[in-house]
């Protein structure tokens, strides 16, 4: 089980290979059968208007407690062996990868629900918040679609 | 002490990131508002913690706390 908060882009495609070769490999040869992945990404646009860009803020400390609680959550509720949660704070641009949620498991159904689970907890009840830079201005995200 | 920070557009509208009180003027996380709101009214959508676990008006504090107040949360 892996949170980290990252100040420096996120590649979600190396990071999900790396955990597999580092951690599920070594602790969990053989077992694997399954994979669910989400990866977030930046888009330039938002409730009808045009967004150049992004900061993304946190409260440090409880962001990653929180994440980790959730993970832990997931692990106790679904059958499933691992959980990876990496997600993007400070200044962000479109096409930037934001989050990466991943679970692991023997079968696909576990993998599915818990990721699900994960992504949707992560986004009603983690402290981030998005500052969107528009053309005309900046604004604070309201809604969390 | 207790510790307060606010967050996002709540920082903003506070025009402040943090603040402190002395632990005997709160018994509560509401009461810990109303001591460093200026007469702000806290909004019904507004979230709060109490040493980093979500909390409500009625939770008490004690010395050593760390409350936070913010706007909904917009992750992922």
């Amino acid at each position: 089980m892996k949170v980290e908060i990252l100040e420096e882009p996120l590649s979600p495609w190396v990071e999900v290979e790396r955990y597999e070769r580092e951690v599920l490999s070594p602790q969990h040869s053989g077992q694997y059968g399954a994979a669910t992945v989400f990866s977030g990404t930046m888009r330039d646009f938002n409730e009808g208007d045009g967004v150049s860009g992004m900061l993304l803020e946190h409260y440090p400390g409880m962001t990653d407690s929180h994440l980790s609680k959730i993970s832990q959550e997931a692990i106790d509720r679904w059958d499933i062996l691992d959980t990876l949660i990496l997600h993007r704070v400070g200044v962000i641009m479109p096409n930037d990868p934001i989050v990466l949620v991943a679970a692991w498991s023997a079968h696909r159904v576990e993998a599915f629900e818990a990721a699900r689970f994960l992504i949707e907890e992560l986004k009603s009840r983690a402290p981030f918040w998005k500052k969107e830079q528009l053309d005309n201005g900046e604004r604070w995200v309201a809604k969390n679609r | 002490m207790i510790e307060i920070k606010f967050f996002a557009s709540l920082r903003e509208d506070m025009g402040r990131g943090e603040a402190e009180i002395n632990a005997a003027d709160a018994a509560t996380i509401g009461e810990v508002w109303a001591r460093v709101a200026d007469g702000k009214v806290l909004a019904e959508n507004m979230l709060m913690a109490r040493n980093m676990e979500y909390s409500s008006v009625d939770t008490p504090v004690a010395d050593g706390d760390e409350v936070a107040f913010f706007p909904p949360v917009t992750g992922g």
